[in-house]
C-alpha cells in the first residue's frame, strides 16, 4: 500500500510492537494451529445440547404447542415454550418487540417457538421434530410499501411503522437546469460470517448462570438476558469466546436466552450451536431497500437539490433499524455539497426475515442509488463522471443536509484524484488463460463478446454511534513485576470479532507504557462495558479508554519517580520498562518503582455529545465523525451470457492514522470483497416471506476467484478529535465499492442496471428478449 | 457404533457413536480435536479439510464408519508440540489470519497445493484455493501468505 500522512507527532517510546507497526496477532498462532476456542468448540462435562423448534410460516397464529412426543424422546431433558421465560418474553436492541419464545403471533419464517434438550444433538433435532404446533396459517405482508398502506394488516400493535426520518434544507422547490430521475433496489444480504451461532450456557448452583458466547457487545447481552431470565445481571455472566467473524449479525440475539434457558432449567451445561441453514433464520440481515432519487444540478454540473424518498424493509421485528434509517437518511446526497434537501426515509415491518446490522449500515443502500444518480447526471451534463463528482466534493467544514459541519479533513475530492490516477490494469488477457476471463473456466467464452468497463464512487458515514448514545468505552490496566520484569494486564469488555481490537489494545499500551510485555485479558462483563464492535468505533473508543487507563498508570509511576528521584515532571518519559529522564537519561527501572505493589488504573472513555434528529427536519449534530473513501472497478463482462469477471479495484481511504498497516489493507481488503459480493452475487431471496436460498450452495459469496487484486492508496490524515487521529476503516470499504463494480458493469454493457445484485438476466436483459 | 482411526500417528478408538455422525463430528466432539472447523457442514467452505488417507477430503461430507481403519491428518497433526508448520508461520505472518475460522482449512488446502506445487502462480493458487470460504479477508493476504510459504520452503 502506498501511504500519505500528516507530520507524525513525536511519539515517546518507540519499543516493539507500539502503534503504527503491523504488529502480529495475539490469537494468530492458537488461530493456525486449530488451538483456538471458538464458542462452537467449546465442551463441559455433561453437557447437553439444545435445538431449536422454528416457525415454517412467515405469518400465522398459533392455536396450540403440544410438547409431549418431544417429551417421550429418550435421551431429551427439557421441552420449553414460552411460558417457560422466566422474565421479559420479549427482547430487542432498541425496541423489545422480539419475542423469546413465539406464543400467539408467529412474523417471520424461522421464528422459535420451542426450545430442547438432550443429550446428542441429533436426538434434540429429533425430538424437536416431534413438538406438534397448530398454526391458523395466515397470508404474509411481504412488500414494504404495502405494509404502509391503509388497511393493510396490522403486524404489531404499534403498527407497521418503524421509523420516519425526514431531512430538510434549503428550499424545498428548488429548480434546476438539469435533473435526472431514477428507481434503485438493493436486494437482501447476509452477513456470511464462517463461525455459526453457538456458545455454552453453564449453571452456577445457586440461581445463576455463565455463558461463553460469540457476541458483539457483551454488556448489552447481558441486559436483555437478565430482563427475560428474571435475573439481577450480577446473576448473569458473560465471557467472550472465539468469534467466528460477525459484520453486524452479532449485535443481536440469537441462542443467548435459549441455551441459558435450558442450562438453567436442567441444571446442567447446555451447547447451542446453528447449523448453516439455520444461521440463515438465526441473524438479521441487510434491510432490503428501494430508493427514488431526483437530482437537480446547473449546466456547469454544481448540484441544486436532492429528493430522495427511500424504504427499507425491517421484517418481523425492529432490531436496529431505526438506526439504520437514521443513516440511510443522513447520508442520502453522499459526500457532496448540496444546498437544497428533501429525504424521507421510511423503515416498515413486514413478514420478511428480520433485518438489521450489517457492515456499512444504512450507508451501502443510499451510496449505490446517489452513485449511480451521480452517473446519469454526468452523462446528461457531458461531464467525466470523477470530473462531476470532484466539482461537487465535500470538503472540511461543508455543511451536511442535517445540518452539522464536517469536523477535521474530509479528503472526497482527494480521494477520487486517487483512485482515477492509478494505472489501470492491462487490457490483454494473458495468453487466453480461461481463469481470467468471465466463465472462468466453464470455457464459455475465449474473449469473443468480452467487453470491458471502468466505474467509480465515493461514500462516506458516520463513525460510532450517533443522535445521542454515549457508546462509552472502559478499560482496566493493571501494571505489575512477574518474574523481575514489568507486565502490563489489560482487561476489557471489547469483542475481537477477527477485526483485531486485541492487537490494537496491546500495540497501545506499549506505545503508553514503553513497556513491551503486555497481555489482553479474557474479553467478559467482569470489567465495564465497552460498547459494541460495530460502527468502526472499536480503535477509537477501546483505543481511547485503554489509552486514557494507561495514561493513569503511567502518572502513577512517574509520581513515584519524582517522589524518589526529584526533579521536573515534563522531563521524565517511559521507556522499554525504565524510566528516562531527557535530561540525564535512564533514571528507574519501573520493576524497582512497582517492587510488590500493583498499579491499576480503570478509566472510561466518550466521544463528544450527539444530539437527536429533528423530528421535523433532520437538523442536528448528530454524527462524532465521518469516513470516506473512494473506488474505482475495472471489469470484463460476457455481453452474451451476462458472466462477469472483476479485473481489479483500486480504493483510496483516509484512515486517520494506520495503528496496525496491516490490519488496516486487511479491513479494506475484506471489506471491498463483501461490497463486490452485493454488486454481482449475494441476494437472500425471499419469495412469499420464504428463504430459498439458506445454503452456501445457493448463497454465493466472493471465493478467492472472485476476488481481483485491490490496488490501494490509504492516506492518514489524523482526525483532529480521536486518539492517535485514527478513523474507523472496517466500514467504508463496503459502501462504495458496489456501486463502483455496477458502474462498470453499465459501462460495459450500456444496460441502466438500477437493482444489486446484478443478475446476469439483467445484463443480457433477458426480460426485455422476452416481451 | 465403535471406530477405529489412526488420527495424526495416533490410533483412536471411538466408542457409542450414532451410526450418522460425519468424521468432522468425531473429531470435533468424540476426539477433542475441535481444529477442523464447522462453518457449513455440507462441503462448501472448505473449512474442515483434512487428509484421508492423504487425500483432502471435507470432513463434514465423510460419514465417521468411512473413516474405520484409515489415516486421518487434521490441522493439529501438521507438526508437533508448540512449533508451526511453515505455511502456519506464512500466515501468521502475511496477516492472513483475521477471525480464522476459515484458516485451519486453507492451512491444509495450502499443503496440499504446496506438495503438489511447490512454486504455483497466483492463477494456481486460486484455483487451489476456490473450495475454501473466507469472510473477512478478501484473500489478498491469503495469496501471499501461500507465496510466503512457496518463498521459504524453496529458500
Amino acid at each position: 500500500m502506498t501511504t500519505t500522512r500528516a507530520p507524525d507527532t513525536p511519539t515517546r517510546d518507540r519499543i516493539a510492537g507500539g502503534i503504527g507497526e503491523s504488529a502480529r496477532r495475539p490469537d494468530g498462532v492458537s488461530k493456525v494451529k486449530g488451538q483456538f476456542a471458538y464458542s462452537s468448540d467449546l465442551w463441559a462435562e455433561d453437557m447437553l445440547w439444545g435445538a431449536t423448534v422454528r416457525s415454517p410460516h412467515p405469518r400465522a397464529r398459533i392455536r396450540g404447542i403440544d410438547i409431549t412426543r418431544a417429551l417421550q424422546v429418550p435421551g431429551v431433558h427439557a421441552v420449553l415454550t414460552h411460558e417457560d421465560v422466566p422474565g421479559r418474553k420479549t427482547y430487542g436492541l432498541e425496541i423489545p418487540d422480539q419475542p423469546v419464545l413465539a406464543w400467539s403471533d408467529v412474523r417471520y419464517q424461522g421464528e422459535p417457538i420451542v426450545i430442547v434438550a438432550a443429550d446428542h444433538p441429533e436426538t434434540a433435532r429429533r425430538a424437536a421434530e416431534r413438538v406438534e404446533i397448530d398454526f391458523e396459517v395466515l397470508p404474509p405482508v411481504t412488500d414494504a410499501e404495502a405494509a404502509l398502506e391503509e388497511g393493510a394488516p396490522r403486524l404489531h400493535p404499534s403498527g407497521n411503522l418503524i421509523r420516519s426520518v425526514r431531512i430538510r434544507r434549503g428550499d424545498e422547490d428548488a429548480t434546476a437546469d438539469v435533473v435526472v430521475r431514477g428507481d434503485y433496489e438493493v436486494g437482501m444480504q447476509d452477513q456470511a460470517f464462517l463461525g455459526p451461532e453457538s456458545g455454552l450456557a453453564v449453571p452456577d448452583g445457586e440461581g445463576g448462570v455463565d455463558l461463553y458466547i460469540s457476541t458483539q457487545w457483551l454488556h448489552v447481552d447481558r441486559d436483555q438476558l437478565a430482563a427475560s431470565l428474571g435475573l439481577t445481571p450480577e446473576k448473569v455472566r458473560l465471557t467472550l469466546s472465539g468469534v467466528g467473524g460477525a459484520f453486524g449479525a452479532r449485535e443481536d440475539l440469537s441462542i443467548q436466552i435459549h441455551c441459558c434457558m435450558l442450562a438453567l432449567a436442567t441444571g446442567r451445561p447446555v451447547k447451542m450451536m446453528y447449523t448453516r441453514e439455520e444461521s440463515f433464520f438465526g441473524h438479521v440481515h441487510r434491510h432490503p431497500a428501494r430508493l427514488s432519487y431526483e437530482h437537480g444540478a446547473a449546466r456547469n454540473g454544481k448540484l441544486v437539490y436532492v429528493r430522495a424518498r427511500i424504504v427499507l424493509d425491517g421484517g418481523a421485528y425492529a432490531s436496529s433499524s431505526t438506526a439504520v434509517v437514521s443513516n440511510a437518511a443522513c447520508f442520502s446526497c453522499g459526500p457532496y455539497e448540496v444546498p437544497n434537501v428533501s429525504v424521507d426515509a421510511h423503515v416498515v415491518y413486514t413478514d420478511n426475515p428480520p433485518c438489521g446490522a450489517m457492515r456499512g449500515f444504512g450507508a451501502v443502500q443510499s451510496c449505490f442509488a446517489y452513485e449511480s444518480q451521480m452517473d446519469l447526471l454526468a452523462a446528461e451534463l457531458g461531464v467525466d463522471p470523477v470530473e462531476l463528482r470532484v466539482r461537487n466534493a465535500m470538503g472540511e467544514g461543508s455543511t451536511l443536509p442535517t445540518g452539522q459541519s464536517v469536523r477535521g479533513p474530509a479528503p472526497v475530492a482527494e480521494l477520487l484524484r486517487a483512485v482515477h490516477d492509478m494505472p489501470l490494469p492491462s487490457a490483454s488477457r494473458d495468453g487466453g488463460d480461461l481463469r481470467l476471463l468471465p466463465g472462468g473456466v466453464s470455457n464459455t467464452t475465449h474473449g469473443e463478446g468480452v467487453r470491458r468497463g471502468v466505474g467509480y464512487a465515493v461514500g462516506f458515514k458516520n463513525i460510532c454511534y450517533s443522535e445521542g448514545f454515549d457508546d462509552y468505552s472502559t478499560a482496566r490496566v493493571r501494571l505489575s513485576i512477574a518474574a523481575g520484569e514489568p507486565i502490563v494486564e489489560v482487561h476489557c469488555a471489547a469483542s475481537e470479532v477477527g477485526q483485531g481490537v486485541t492487537t490494537i489494545q496491546m500495540q497501545i499500551a506499549r506505545t503508553e507504557l514503553g513497556i513491551e510485555r503486555v497481555v489482553v485479558l479474557p474479553a467478559d462483563t467482569g470489567v465495564g462495558s465497552a460498547g459494541s464492535s460495530s460502527a468502526s468505533r472499536q480503535t477509537w473508543m477501546t483505543g481511547g479508554a485503554v489509552m486514557r487507563a494507561c495514561r493513569a498508570a503511567r502518572e502513577q509511576l512517574l509520581t513515584r519517580a519524582l517522589e524518589r528521584l526529584g526533579g521536573d515532571p515534563g522531563d521524565l518519559r517511559l521507556e522499554d520498562g525504565r524510566v528516562v529522564s531527557d535530561a540525564r537519561g535512564p533514571v528507574a527501572d519501573v520493576a524497582d518503582l512497582i517492587g510488590d505493589d500493583v498499579i491499576d488504573e480503570t478509566r472510561e472513555y466518550h466521544h463528544r455529545a450527539t444530539f437527536p434528529l429533528d423530528p421535523d427536519t433532520g437538523q442536528a449534530d448528530a454524527h462524532v465523525a465521518f469516513a470516506f473513501a473512494a473506488h474505482r472497478a475495472v471489469v470484463d463482462v460476457d455481453a452474451a451470457l451476462g458472466l462477469v469477471r472483476v479485473v481489479e479495484i483500486a480504493t483510496a481511504q483516509d484512515v486517520g492514522k494506520a495503528l496496525n498497516p496491516q490490519a488496516v489493507e486487511g479491513q479494506i481488503e475484506g471489506g471491498i470483497a463483501q461490497g463486490l459480493g452485493l454488486a454481482v452475487m449475494e441476494e437472500i431471496q425471499v419469495v412469499d416471506g420464504r428463504i430459498r436460498n439458506p445454503s452456501f450452495t445457493d448463497y454465493l459469496i466472493p471465493t478467492i476467484l472472485d476476488m481481483p487484486p485491490v490496488n490501494m492508496r490509504v492516506l492518514e490524515l489524523g482526525d483532529p478529535e480521536s486518539p492517535y487521529g485514527v478513523k474507523g476503516v472496517g466500514e467504508p470499504p463496503t459502501i462504495s465499492s458496489t456501486p463502483a463494480v455496477v458502474a462498470a458493469l453499465r459501462a460495459a454493457t450500456g444496460r441502466p442496471l438500477r437493482r444489486v445484485p446484478v443478475r446476469p438476466d439483467d445484463i443480457v436483459a433477458l426480460e426485455e428478449v422476452g416481451s | 457404533m465403535q471406530l477405529h482411526l489412526r488420527v495424526n500417528g495416533e490410533d483412536r478408538e471411538v466408542d457409542g457413536a450414532w451410526a450418522g455422525e460425519s468424521l468432522l463430528y468425531v473429531l470435533r466432539e468424540r476426539l477433542g480435536l475441535p481444529g477442523s472447523k464447522n462453518a457449513c457442514e455440507q462441503g462448501e467452505c472448505g473449512s474442515c479439510s483434512v487428509y484421508l488417507d492423504g487425500e483432502l477430503v471435507c470432513a463434514c461430507l465423510v460419514l465417521a464408519a468411512q473413516a474405520q481403519g484409515r489415516e486421518v491428518v487434521t490441522v493439529e497433526g501438521l507438526v508437533d508440540g508448540d512449533d508451526l508448520h511453515p505455511i502456519q508461520e506464512a500466515f501468521v505472518a502475511a496477516g492472513a489470519v483475521q477471525c480464522g475460522f476459515c484458516t485451519p482449512g486453507l492451512i491444509m488446502a495450502t499443503h496440499d497445493l504446496l506438495r503438489r506445487d511447490p512454486t504455483p502462480r497466483e492463477e494456481e493458487i486460486r484455483e487451489a484455493l476456490a473450495g475454501n470460504l473466507c469472510r473477512c479477508t478478501g484473500y489478498a493476504k491469503i495469496i501471499d501468505a501461500v507465496r510466503l510459504a512457496a518463498e521459504r520452503a524453496g529458500a
